[in-house]
């Protein structure tokens, strides 16, 4: 396609190259338009990002941080992303994640007496089964996940508000989980373990879509679901497979939250991860592995935010920074596909272009007038 | 108990009227054949942006020319992104969502539960505010509540009985007819995502300037969602999407108001009504048990590419 002087042409193999230094250099791109933003507002942009980066990751506490906060987000990040393997949009992952968070929260607070250790095993199995049975219960369907996770999320909330808050308390938070249940730390560093967790299910994944049958499958069915209906592959069957595996995932988010982070069950706790985590898997380019590192990268910027907030700055600016940032990589994406060049020696060609498409305007003003 | 219909009568009009510009605009912007699911971000720029305005010059008529103006901007970036850049629109439409809702509470920080010194006020309309019941319903509304009075009936008449309109149906459904026939189909899916991005961006104004007078983070809370899933209740019909607003603007409004007799059942079970009544409503309306055949533009949500014809 030729347009005045610019030349379009489709890339029909993207160079490795370009598939890492084009998120990259959109990403640098989004922080320069939020920049702008930031400087409309009435503060300065490079103190402000490098408050946000000397806090979340120039010293060890501020790295724990972010890989704290940044651990619900791989879950969900790593949920999302296989949903898209089948071309599933998992955006129900919010809600996903609540449904973990109350199965298994109910039974951290009210389970019977266990060792510790099967009451953490029961506890991943009921966060993982409220997650898949989110995710089974509305295959496919947009709009009504979407509407689920508002249910799911306003459940939570009456939880939190009535039977489960704590005593004397006056923000919906309930009592802490047994100390037993803790998700330990690596050592001394601080490093919450719920990270290797992360790790070996992102290789798991990793595996089972590259070097199983239901993996290939899978992929037969993103690439081309014809071929997959004309090879025999029940597709239905499938898509509960896929839905269901990333909904348990999104609802181990719940769980490492709880056991990892939080330590109890309170209002709003998924806060828009579900929705972070489709923006991450898509800066990942839905590869598991590449969602822990940008995960704890976006956690370390909302780590971060609460730092800047002292400078006056709202705490807004990174869901802001998230938002800017994912659109300009999907304006960056174009770019993976198509070639675009500044054509000067074609510029005869492009006149007698035109002449043509004066040529057939004419054409059909004629043929419209006929009709 | 006639006092207490007409309040509630006319709570569920306000309320399905600050749905119904983001539903309509949505309506013609599928219809166009691009699926906008960041309605929800766009509604909170445009609540933003008209409570800024407001609150800096006290002026409504320039407040409401700035929100068409902020909605329409981010509509012309979609329609960059979507038509021209064709990327995925489901990806695009909640980067806006994300985008939106943390540069709108980005901005307005500062105004933050502030209450504004002027909202759109009640205009009684003389004659017809005389009737009984109905005119207190209908009549006694104010200005964007008569604005949609005026949209609804001409956007049944665009989308039905005029050129333009036989035009915008053929677009969602084939798209490549229309760019063989010599029409400049680029030019006119960017004008409809505009014009439904600009709509959006109403409602989020009717909820901040007319529904309740401040700003609050994330306060449209769902109903970019609602007016979304609309448009499939709807079936992609103005007058559809008017009755449906007006029953999750009822059930909503009643849910409220139960709560005042009912306390009993706590309050979060109510604020699910709605939410709940949509997905029923969807499995009743547009369940595959129902008919095979659904009314979704057939084009919906594929980006046109002239060279994959």
């Amino acid at each position: 396609m030729i347009i005045g002087a610019i030349q379009i042409e489709k890339k029909h193999m993207v160079p490795l190259r370009d598939k890492i230094l084009n998120p990259i250099v959109f990403v640098l791109l989004g922080l320069t338009f939020s920049s702008i933003l930031i400087i409309a507002v009435g503060f300065n942009p490079i103190k402000v990002f490098s408050k946000m980066i000397s806090y979340s990751f120039l010293n060890l506490r501020g790295i724990n941080g972010s890989i704290r906060a940044g651990l619900p987000l791989m879950f969900c990040g790593i949920s999302v992303s296989i949903a898209f393997k089948m071309n599933l949009n998992n955006i129900g992952a919010e809600g996903q994640y609540a449904m973990g968070a109350i199965l298994g929260g109910a039974f951290a607070l009210f389970g019977p007496e266990l060792p510790f250790s099967v009451r953490l095993i029961v506890m991943f199995l009921l966060c993982a089964a409220g997650g898949a049975l989110k995710a089974y219960w509305n295959v496919n369907k947009t709009i009504v996940s979407l509407m689920l996770n508002y249910v799911a999320l306003l459940f939570m909330d009456y939880l939190c508000y009535g039977p489960w808050m704590a005593k004397n308390q006056t923000t919906a938070i309930s009592e802490s989980i047994p100390k037993g249940m803790y998700l330990p730390n690596i050592g001394n560093t601080g490093i919450n373990t719920g990270i290797i967790a992360a790790i070996i299910i992102a290789i798991l994944l990793y595996i089972f879509f590259r070097h199983t049958t239901v993996g290939y499958q899978v992929g037969v069915i993103r690439n081309s679901l014809k071929s997959a209906e004309y090879a025999g592959i029940n597709v239905k069957k499938y898509i509960l497979i896929v839905m269901g595996l990333s909904g348990t995932i999104a609802g181990l988010a719940g769980f490492v939250q709880i056991t990892g982070v939080v330590h109890r069950v309170q209002a709003q706790l998924p806060s828009g991860s579900g929705y972070t985590g489709i923006v991450i898997a898509y800066l990942s380019q839905f590869n598991p592995i590449v969602v822990i590192i940008v995960s704890v990268l976006f956690g370390g910027m909302e780590n971060s935010s609460a730092a800047v907030q002292i400078m006056g700055v709202p705490s807004q600016i990174a869901t802001m920074l998230q938002g800017s940032i994912m659109v300009f990589v999907i304006a960056g994406e174009f770019f993976n596909h198509y070639k675009v060049t500044l054509n000067r020696s074609n510029r005869g060609k492009n006149r007698n272009n035109r002449g043509e498409n004066r040529i057939n305007k004419e054409n059909h003003r004629k043929v419209r007038g006929v009709a | 108990m006639t006092a207490f219909i007409i309040s509630i009568c006319t709570a569920a009009i306000v309320y399905a009227v600050s749905i119904l510009y983001a539903a309509i605009g949505e309506i013609f912007t599928q219809r166009a054949g691009i699926m906008n699911l960041g309605i929800e971000g766009i509604m909170l720029m445009g609540a933003v942006s008209g409570f800024l305005t407001v609150y800096s010059t006290n002026s409504l008529k320039l407040a409401l020319l700035m929100v068409i103006l902020v909605g329409a901007l981010l509509g012309l970036i979609f329609a960059f992104f979507t038509v021209t850049l064709r990327a995925d629109q489901t990806v695009c439409g909640m980067a806006f969502l994300i985008f939106g809702s943390g540069l709108s509470g980005f901005i307005g920080k500062n105004v933050t539960g502030i209450a504004s010194a002027v909202t759109f006020e009640k205009i009684e309309i003389p004659l017809l505010s005389q009737i009984p019941v109905i005119g207190d319903i209908f009549f006694k509304q104010d200005i964007l509540v008569y604005l949609m009075y005026l949209i609804v009936p001409l956007s049944m008449f665009y989308i039905y009985k005029t050129k333009p309109g036989m035009i915008l149906r053929a677009l969602g459904e084939n798209p490549a007819a229309l760019d063989a026939a010599g029409i400049n189909i680029f030019f006119l899916r960017y004008a409809y995502v505009m014009f439904g991005c600009a709509m959006a961006a109403i409602s989020g104004a009717c909820i901040s300037l007319s529904y309740t007078n401040f700003w609050n983070e994330g306060m449209t809370g769902g109903k970019g969602w609602i007016a979304f899933s609309l448009v499939a209740f709807s079936r992609w019909n103005p007058v559809g999407a008017v009755l449906g607003a007006l029953l999750f603007g009822g059930i909503s409004i009643i849910g409220i108001n139960m709560q005042i007799y009912l306390p009993g059942i706590p309050s979060q079970f109510y604020s699910m009504l709605p939410y709940v009544a949509t997905v029923a409503a969807l499995i009743i309306t547009t369940g595959s048990f129902r008919r095979k055949h659904t009314e979704e533009p057939a084009a919906l949500c594929q980006s046109y590419d002239r060279e994959n014809r």
